[in-house]
């Protein structure tokens, strides 16, 4: 007799929002997570005495909107330091460029005017693109095959917004749909801040450089996301990251989820064909009528099913399912506060001087070569609120872009050579800096997946690129997050719509599994 | 010499016995298989199918694609691989198999022998490398290809089992169908098995390359009393025509090669499913195989058919009724064995039981520049057309 109805592995966003939604159905639902904390890449962590900070994920762009009302995050502890937050493109010697609202609903700092209005004109047309869109994200993938299944009345609310666009705007969205981020910001613009930072958005957490086909999608899809309420909005949970983990774990534990840490799981238990529970590494069983797994794909297949189970087609698209992992994180302790020539410390600060600064940032993985000149993404949380360091004090967290999974000469004896390029681009802003460091930190993507079992430090779990998107992702035969194995689900951010701190793939897999469950 | 970008200079390969083969190829026809040069015909078509059923006759089998499978997993490997059972094929025997795609579609068939406990050797019509070296994921396998390593030879007809002892092989009598043994002939190694394509008495001999010119003298020095005789291709056809057997790109064509998603046939479909064991554990295709099993939704089936008349009915299309297309013949041919127009057919389901009362064969004829259109009554008969107890007797008669 199965003990639950569904055994989620992975209390990562994607799990925790799986078996949040499963038990609002009624289900008995057991969530298990092989570290220590629940969370996954949401993380708040000591990387030295006294200062805290978000140590993968640091800023919310993308939280899913039914898992964020759903779960009840709010009334579960959920608390914003800062929505809405702005975006200060740094400039060489302080002339900033500050993009406010959603998506730089105004700019502040010197620009011409002419790319000031070509900016407004093309903000709200990549928004009105990203919400064709978004309601995408909170569906199943539709299928090719006739019959297939899928929800009509959704695709057919997509192809009426599609239809309303009208032609000219219709051609418009068809000349971007596929088309690169630098073509679209060096036809509009002039302005390198603000190329380089719109280029910068669009392959953050990518494997890709702006002049790579197919990034401006990324763009799109990040737009089509929202935080805190804001479609295209950025927010900063208060506490760091790990605050929205512990938001959710108290959600789902009050909807009646057992939750268990320290709980690694072995092996899926397939009998008679059917996915019928977990054995975890100390050896207990734990049996249900699904099992769902949240945890990367590559890992769920290869690892935790097994390549007996599974069919050679399967199992080769399984395993070239690409995930390289680009994106290094670096901590600072500080013991003052940075200037960034006067930047605003509240707001989100990203150097990326140029398109040309991200694309020969990017040229370095290729050769498995971190960037000489690294871009990133910059957040200063000690900024927003108390706490994370000792009074007087700050952190400093990064998202820096590229970094190979595996670097020439390896990460061992390479990881202060890229210490020290990434400090170089910091204090060349931030004059100074290096005199108040108290502490550093640098995860690697080498790093990344050892401490956060994400192969190759990927931030999707299988990398967010067309020819992995949709139908496509994380395989054929897995799309739907149904699997070859009846009674197993895919809930992760290798799934449909892909990864961030959002739930969306958790969510809907939970709805598809519903949903079969009804159909019996 | 060996540079591997001259490769262009010779498109087809020889094989070790082509020495012997080329001097007795009196026609000097010749037909591309596998990569390599093979005989179409030595001297007499006719004469050399008379030799399979009536007196001895031997094949050139080198070219057939050869993989050995060897390691601690090879039979998990296998069983896995393929749809039949290997748990139950005992070490020194062989069996007939075949292996599926994830939709359950037949990539191939051939012969599995089990030389050791890990050690097996598996024999087919196509290649299949990368298949078998991905579908190994995760085993402790090694998968060689041997095709060029590995000299064949096949020994057919009622009087093969005399040639051999006449050889000196006596203990071969002991060699029960689809077993296998190591054996020599005059100091040459030789693995015999109790296997051929032919329907009848026969055994297939393999050894290294380096041993085949002299194997092949010292067969035609027992043989010669027993009217051994060479053949080629085409009178095998006839004979495993006879014999019901179906061959790769012939009578189905492999789902990997298909470019026709509608073309690929799961072994329902080609009469293979009796092979198929479904309690074994997992194996490639099981669940699409099973799906198909419980929803009944095979399309086709293979059938053979006895067809009025004596003109071969090669690639003519099958009617139910004269005049609803519902198949076509894969394979066709007048059985001097059994005096009748017989040929394999692919048939839409469920014409192939349902109305086999009344299905015709449209033939094309020509005679002497002029087609005459035919439209002859066929009847789905059982397979194989031919067979003959001496196929299975233990120990083999000596004609
Ligand atoms: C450097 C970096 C920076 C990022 N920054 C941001 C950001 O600022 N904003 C943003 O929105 N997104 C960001 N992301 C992306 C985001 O962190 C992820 O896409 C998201 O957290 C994935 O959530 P998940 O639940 O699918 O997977 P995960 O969070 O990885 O959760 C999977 C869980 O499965 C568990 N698990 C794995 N194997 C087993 C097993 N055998 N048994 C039990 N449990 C197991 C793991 O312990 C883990 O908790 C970043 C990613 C990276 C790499």
């Amino acid at each position: 007799m199965p003990s639950f109805d569904a055994v989620v592995i992975g209390a990562g966003v994607n799990g925790l929002a799986c078996a949040g939604r499963l038990s609002k159905a009624g289900l008995k639902v057991q969530l298990v997570d092989q570290a220590a904390q629940v969370g996954g890449a949401m993380a708040t962590r000591e990387f030295a005495p006294g200062y805290r900070v978000s140590a993968v994920a640091h800023l919310v762009n993308a939280l899913d909107a039914r898992v964020e009302s759903g779960l009840d995050l709010a009334r579960h502890g959920l608390k914003w330091s800062a929505r809405d937050l702005a975006t200060t493109a740094l400039g060489e010697n302080g002339d900033h460029l500050v993009l406010c609202g959603a998506f730089g609903e105004r700019l502040d700092g010197s620009i011409s005017a002419a790319d000031r209005a070509a900016w407004t004109e093309l903000r709200v047309r990549l928004l009105r693109f990203a919400a064709v869109l978004a309601p995408f994200k909170a569906m199943s993938p539709p299928r090719l095959a006739a019959n297939a299944g899928n929800d009509l009345i959704a695709l057919a609310k997509i192809a009426l917004k599609l239809r309303l666009l009208g032609r000219d705007d219709m051609r418009e969205f068809l000349r971007l749909l596929l088309i690169n981020v630098a073509d679209v910001v060096e036809d509009e613009f002039a302005d390198d801040r603000l190329k380089g930072l719109i280029a910068f958005d669009a392959t953050l957490g990518a494997h890709l450089g702006p002049r790579s086909p197919n990034t401006l999608i990324l763009l799109l899809n990040r737009l089509a996301s929202q935080a805190a309420g804001t479609v295209a909005g950025l927010a900063l949970p208060k506490g760091g990251m790990g605050a929205v983990a512990a938001a959710m774990a108290n959600a789902v534990a009050e909807l009646g989820v057992d939750v268990r840490a320290n709980a690694p799981v072995r092996r899926v238990l397939v009998e008679g064909d059917r996915a019928v529970g977990v054995e975890l590494q100390c050896g207990e069983i734990i049996r249900a009528r699904h099992v769902v797994s949240a945890a990367n794909p590559k890992t769920t297949f290869l690892d935790l099913v097994g390549r007996p189970q599974l069919d050679t087609g399967f199992v080769r698209r399984t395993r070239s399912i690409r995930m390289r992992g680009g994106a290094a994180k670096f901590h600072l302790a500080l013991s003052g506060a940075p200037d960034f020539r006067g930047a605003d410390l509240t707001s989100r600060l990203v150097i990326a001087p140029s398109v040309n600064a991200v694309e020969n940032a990017f040229n370095a993985v290729k050769y498995n070569r971190f960037s000489e000149k690294p871009v990133m993404e910059i957040i200063v949380p000690s900024a927003f609120e108390d706490g994370l360091a000792p009074a007087g004090h700050h952190v400093l967290s990064a998202i820096v872009q590229f970094a190979p999974r595996e670097v020439e000469g390896g990460w061992n004896d390479r990881r202060g050579a890229f210490g020290e390029r990434i400090m170089a681009t910091l204090e060349a802003h931030a004059p100074g800096i290096s005199g108040l460091i108290v502490a550093a930190q640098m995860l690697s993507p080498e790093d990344i997946e050892r401490d956060y079992s994400m192969i190759g430090g990927d931030w999707h779990h299988g990398e967010l690129a067309v020819e992995q998107m949709l139908f496509l992702r994380p395989a054929v035969g897995a799309a739907g997050y149904a699997t070859p194995v009846p009674g197993l689900w895919l809930a992760g951010a290798g799934s449909h719509p892909g990864g961030g701190v959002s739930g969306a793939a958790g969510w809907n897999a939970a709805e598809r599994l519903i949903g079969s469950e009804g159909a019996q | 010499m060996n540079d591997p970008r001259l490769h262009f200079n010779t498109p087809l390969k020889t094989t070790p016995f082509h020495p012997r083969i080329a001097a007795a190829n009196r026609l000097n026809a010749w037909g591309p298989w596998g990569g390599y040069s093979t005989a179409l015909v030595f001297d007499d078509e006719a004469m050399e199918h008379t030799a399979i059923r009536n007196q001895a006759s031997l094949y050139d089998l080198s070219p057939m694609t050869k993989y050995r499978v060897a390691g601690p997993d090879a039979a998990a490997f296998l069983d896995r691989l393929t749809i039949r059972n290997v748990a139950k094929l005992a070490v020194g025997a062989v069996h007939y198999t075949a292996w599926c795609d994830d939709e359950g579609k037949v990539l191939d068939d051939g012969t599995l022998f089990r030389l050791a406990e890990n050690d097996f050797r598996l024999c087919c019509q196509e290649r299949h490398l990368p298949w078998l070296l991905d579908s190994a994921f995760g085993y402790d396998v090694t998968i060689d290809d041997e095709t060029e390593s590995v000299a064949a030879l096949s020994l057919q007809g009622p009087c093969s089992f005399a040639v051999l002892k006449r050889a000196g092989l006596d203990a071969v009598a002991a060699l029960k169908p689809f077993r296998m043994a190591e054996f020599a002939i005059g100091g040459i190694p030789v693995m015999i098995s109790r296997t051929g394509f032919t329907g009848d008495l026969g055994y297939e001999l393999w050894t290294a390359p380096d041993y085949a010119l002299a194997l092949w003298d010292r067969l035609f020095d027992a043989g010669s009393l027993h009217g051994l005789r060479p053949i080629g291709t085409n009178a095998l056809n006839l004979a495993r025509i006879e014999a019901g057997f179906i061959i790769a790109n012939m009578d189905f064509v492999p789902a990997d090669i298909a470019v026709r998603a509608d073309r690929a046939r799961s072994p329902f479909e080609i009469g293979l499913d009796w092979m198929i064991d479904f309690d074994k554990g997992h194996f490639n295709g099981r669940r699409a195989l099973l799906a198909e099993k419980q929803a009944g939704s095979s399309r086709w089936a293979l059938v053979g058919l006895d067809i009025d008349g004596n003109v071969a009915a090669d690639h003519a299309i099958v009617y139910a009724g004269r005049t609803r297309e519902v198949g076509v013949v894969t394979a066709a041919a007048w059985s001097p064995s059994v005096k009748r127009n017989i040929a394999l057919a692919m048939i839409e389901r469920p014409f192939h039981a349902e109305h086999s009362g009344d299905l015709w064969v449209e033939i094309y004829a020509l005679r002497e520049l002029q087609y005459q259109k035919l439209m002859m009554r066929a009847r789905i008969v059982d397979r194989p057309f031919f067979s003959h107890s001496r196929r299975r007797a233990t120990p083999p008669a000596e004609f």
